[in-house]
C-alpha cells in the first residue's frame, strides 16, 4: 500500500495524550509512530522496560496506552515479552483463545535498558525467535535517572558520569553498535531508523517489523532535548543532521539482507549534528579539533563499513 | 485410586506438573533443581503433556517470563534452587505484588560462597519476606502432594499470590523413595481450570500491569498483599482439607510429632524432621519426653498456633538450615520467638544453626540437643542461647 502521510497521521492513537513526558521527547513521538504502523483491527500487548516512558505513561491509576501494557522491571523486557507472547500461543492451542485471534507484541525500552541492563535479557528473546517487536529508543544516556552515560552514549559526550572537566573531555569510549549486534543474532529483521520529514522511513519498517513472524529489532534514534541540549523546537533538524551525517545511518536487515534505505547525497561533516549540542559545547573550544577528527574518523569507519554490508 | 511406586523428590515434583499440565514454563538450569526442567522437557518431547516450554538465558528471565506469561492470562510455573532464586530476587517481589498467582518447585540448596551445591535453606529464606507462599516438604511424597495443592491455594480469589513449593535439595530431590501417586484425571479434576478475571489476552478487554505509584498508593498495595497472605492461612487449611478428603493424606501448618505429653520440642522444617522423629522415638524409649514440631508452611507464618503447640513444654529447641547473622538465631528462630513472646508464653528456647551446606543432620545431632535442652532445665542454668550443632571438630594441623 502507497504511504500517505495524512491517512497515517489521522489514525486514531494508542498512545494518548495527558501523559507527563516531557515537550518534544523523542520517546514518545517514536511510539506513536510505530504504533501508527499498527493495523487498527489488530490488538497488541506492549512491553516497556522502566525508564521515563514506563514511569510517565503509566502512574498509577492512570494509562496512556489504550492496548494492553506491561511493565516488569528495568532490565527484563525482553524476557517478560517473551512469556506473554508463549502465553498466547499456549492459550490458542488449548483453545482458551480463538484461533483467529490477532495479537501482537511490541516492546519500547530506552537504551539503558536495552544496550546494558536489559541486553541479556533481550538477546536471549530474540535468540529464541518469539514472535514479537523490540523497539529501542535511543537516547544514548540514561536519561530516567538524570543523564549518565550508557553504552549506547556517544564519544565525548558530556553526561552526568562521564563529565567534562580540566582532566576529562567527556565519555572516552564511542557507543555500541547494537542494530549489528541484533542482526548478528540472524533474526528475519532488524532495522535503524529516526524521524524523517514524512516519518516514512519509520513508518515502513515499524509495520515490516510487526507484520514480519519471529523476533525483530528496531533500533531508533530518539532525541532527548534535556540530555542532549539543543532547542526543544529542533528536533526533527536534529534527527536529520544524525542521518546526513551518517552518525545515524539508515539501514534494515531483512533475513541476513543489509540494505542502505537511505544514502545522503552528500556526507555532511559530523560538526553539523555536533554543534547544535550542548553536550558536545567542549569539543568547540580551540585546542580540542583533534577530537573532532577522532570522532569524524570513528563515524567514516563504520560508515564504510555499513556500506560494505550492503553491498554484499 | 492411587498408584505405589517408588520415585526422588524432582520425579515426584515433575510428575505432578505433568498431571496438572499447566500452560507455560520457563526455566533455566541449576543443581539439583535440574531435573525438573529436564524431565518436563521430555514429557513435552513425547506428548505427554502440552506446557509450552521457554529455555530461558537465566533464572531472572525465567521468572520475568514467568510473570509476563501469568499476567497473559496463563497458568504458569517455573523452578530453581540456590543461586538461581537470589538472582530472581526482584522479580520474586514483582511477582507477588503483581498478585500473580504462579508456582516455583524450589529444590533448597545453599548459595555462595564457598561455592556448594548442597542442601541448607538459605536460598528460600533469603526469599522469606518477598510476599511468596511457602510451604516445605519431608521427602518426596509430601513435596508431590504440596505441589498439587499449589495452585489451588495461589488462584483462590482471597488469595492471588505465588506459591513455592520447597524440598531440601538431594536429600529429598535425588533420594528415591516410596510414593503414592494419584491419578492423573483425579489431579486435573482436583486443580480445576484456571479462570483469571483480568489478564492482558483478555480479547476487547485491555488492561494495565505494573505501574509507577506515588506514595499516596504505595502503602495500600502493600497492606492489600499483606491480607491476602493473612486470607491463605484459611485457604491453605480449606485446599489441604479438600485434599485429605479426596487423597486421604492430611496436611496442617506443621505436624506435632508426641507433642502432646513433650517436655523437650525440636521446631524443624525440611527433611532433617524424619531424622528428628527418629531421634524422639529413641529418647522416648529411655524415657525422656521429646517430641518434634515440623513446619509445613513458613509463610504466613502460623506463629500463635506454634506457640500454643509448645505452651506446656519445658523447653524448646528452634532448628534453622540457615544462618542470619543477627547474632542470636536464624530466621525460625526469631519468628518463632516472636510469636511467643506475642502469646506471652515464657517457655525457654535454644536457637541452632544445623546442616548448612549439606552437613550431615543425625540422630546423634537430635540427641545432643535434647541433651543440651535438658541441663539447661536441670538447674535452670544460664546458656548461650544461639548454638552450632554438627561443626566438625577441629582437625590437628599437618605437619
Amino acid at each position: 500500500m502507497a504511504y500517505n502521510l495524512k491517512e497515517v497521521m489521522n489514525k486514531k492513537e494508542r498512545l494518548t495524550p495527558g501523559h507527563r513526558m516531557c515537550a518534544g521527547c523523542g520517546a514518545t513521538i517514536g511510539v506513536r509512530a510505530v504504533l501508527r504502523a499498527l493495523h487498527e483491527e489488530d490488538r497488541a500487548v506492549i512491553g516497556n522496560a522502566t525508564g521515563c516512558l514506563e514511569v510517565s505513561t503509566y502512574t498509577y491509576p492512570y494509562t496512556a496506552w489504550e492496548d494492553s501494557y506491561i511493565h516488569n522491571a528495568f532490565e527484563n523486557a525482553g524476557a517478560t515479552l517473551s512469556g506473554v507472547e508463549t502465553a498466547f500461543r499456549a492459550l490458542k492451542k488449548r483453545g482458551k483463545l480463538p484461533s483467529d485471534e490477532n495479537f501482537k507484541f511490541i516492546t519500547f525500552g530506552g537504551d539503558g535498558g536495552t544496550y546494558d541492563i536489559g541486553f541479556q535479557s533481550l538477546s536471549g528473546a530474540m535468540e529464541r525467535g518469539h514472535d514479537m517487536v523490540y523497539v529501542c529508543y535511543d537516547n544514548g544516556a540514561y536519561m530516567n535517572t538524570g543523564i549518565q552515560r550508557s553504552s549506547a552514549t556517544p564519544m565525548y559526550a558530556d553526561t552526568t558520569t562521564t563529565p567534562v572537566g580540566s582532566a576529562s573531555n567527556g565519555k572516552m569510549q564511542s557507543r555500541k553498535d547494537l542494530a549489528s549486534i541484533i542482526a548478528e543474532h540472524n533474526v528475519p529483521y532488524v532495522a535503524q531508523t529516526t524521524f524523517t520529514k514524512d516519518f516514512k522511513d519509520i513508518h515502513k519498517k515499524s509495520e515490516k517489523a510487526i507484520y514480519t513472524e519471529g523476533a525483530c529489532f528496531l533500533n531508533l534514534l530518539a532525541p532527548c532535548p534535556r540530555g542532549w541540549r539543543y532547542e526543544t523546537a529542533d528536533i526533527m533538524e536534529i534527527c536529520r543532521l544524525a542521518v546526513e551525517t551518517c552518525y545515524w545511518p539508515l539501514f534494515e536487515v531483512d533475513h541476513g539482507s543489509w540494505t542502505l534505505t537511505y544514502e545522503p547525497k552528500h556526507k555532511l561533516p559530523i560538526e553539523d549534528f555536533l554543534k547544535p549540542q550542548g553536550r558536545f559545547r567542549h569539543l568547540f573550544k580551540p585546542g580540542n579539533e583533534d577530537l573532532i577528527a577522532q570522532f569524524q574518523a570513528e563515524v567514516d569507519r563504520r560508515w564504510e563499513d555499513l556500506l560494505y554490508k550492503c553491498s554484499r | 485410586m492411587s498408584m505405589k511406586d517408588r520415585m526422588s523428590g524432582n520425579e515426584a515434583v515433575a510428575y505432578a506438573i505433568r498431571q496438572i499440565d499447566p500452560d507455560v514454563m520457563p526455566a533455566f538450569p541449576i543443581t539439583p533443581s535440574t531435573e525438573i526442567p529436564q524431565m518436563v522437557s521430555t514429557y513435552i518431547a513425547n506428548g505427554q503433556m502440552n506446557t509450552e516450554f521457554i529455555p530461558v538465558e537465566s533464572e531472572h528471565s525465567s521468572m520475568s517470563a514467568t510473570i509476563g506469561a501469568e499476567a497473559a492470562g496463563a497458568r504458569s510455573l517455573t523452578a530453581t534452587s540456590s543461586c538461581g532464586l537470589a538472582l530472581m530476587w526482584e522479580e520474586l517481589l514483582v511477582a507477588a505484588s503483581d498478585r500473580m498467582p504462579c508456582v516455583m518447585a524450589v529444590v533448597n540448596r545453599t548459595l555462595s560462597g564457598p561455592i556448594n551445591i548442597n542442601c541448607d535453606h538459605t536460598d528460600a529464606m533469603g526469599a522469606r519476606d518477598t510476599g511468596w507462599i511457602q510451604i516445605y516438604a519431608e521427602n518426596n511424597q509430601e513435596a508431590y502432594d504440596n505441589f498439587i495443592q499449589a495452585y489451588p491455594i495461589a488462584e483462590d480469589k482471597r488469595v492471588h499470590l505465588p506459591v513455592m513449593i520447597c524440598q531440601d535439595g538431594f536429600i529429598t530431590s535425588h533420594a528415591v523413595e516410596n510414593i503414592i501417586l494419584n491419578e492423573d484425571p483425579d489431579v486435573k479434576e482436583f486443580v480445576g481450570e484456571y479462570d483469571p478475571e483480568e489478564y492482558l489476552l483478555n480479547p476487547g478487554k485491555p488492561i494495565a500491569i505494573g505501574p509507577y505509584a506515588i506514595s499516596s498508593y504505595v502503602m495500600e498495595a502493600r497492606k492489600a498483599q499483606e491480607e491476602a497472605m493473612e486470607n491463605a492461612k484459611t485457604v491453605i487449611k480449606e485446599v489441604a482439607k479438600r485434599y485429605r478428603e479426596k487423597f486421604g493424606r492430611g496436611y496442617e501448618f506443621f505436624e506435632e510429632y508426641r507433642t502432646e505429653d513433650a517436655e523437650y520440642i525440636m521446631i524443624i522444617m525440611g527433611s532433617a524432621a524424619g531424622t528428628a522423629k527418629q531421634a524422639a522415638d529413641d529418647l522416648r524409649e529411655k524415657g525422656i519426653k521429646a517430641g518434634v514440631l515440623k513446619l509445613r508452611v513458613f509463610r504466613p507464618f502460623p506463629a500463635s498456633e506454634i506457640a500454643d503447640a509448645v505452651k506446656n513444654a519445658k523447653a524448646i529447641a528452634i532448628m534453622d538450615r540457615c544462618e542470619s547473622y543477627n547474632g542470636h538465631g536464624g530466621p525460625l528462630s526469631s519468628e518463632v520467638r516472636a510469636g511467643l513472646y506475642e502469646s506471652g508464653s515464657s517457655v525457654r528456647a535454644l536457637c541452632y544453626t544445623y546442616g548448612l551446606g549439606g552437613r550431615d543432620f543425625t540422630v546423634e545431632c537430635v540427641y545432643g540437643v535434647f541433651d543440651e535442652l535438658q541441663e539447661m532445665m536441670k538447674d535452670n542454668k544460664k546458656f548461650k542461647q544461639h548454638r552450632y550443632i554438627g561443626l566438625r571438630t577441629r582437625e590437628p594441623e599437618v605437619g
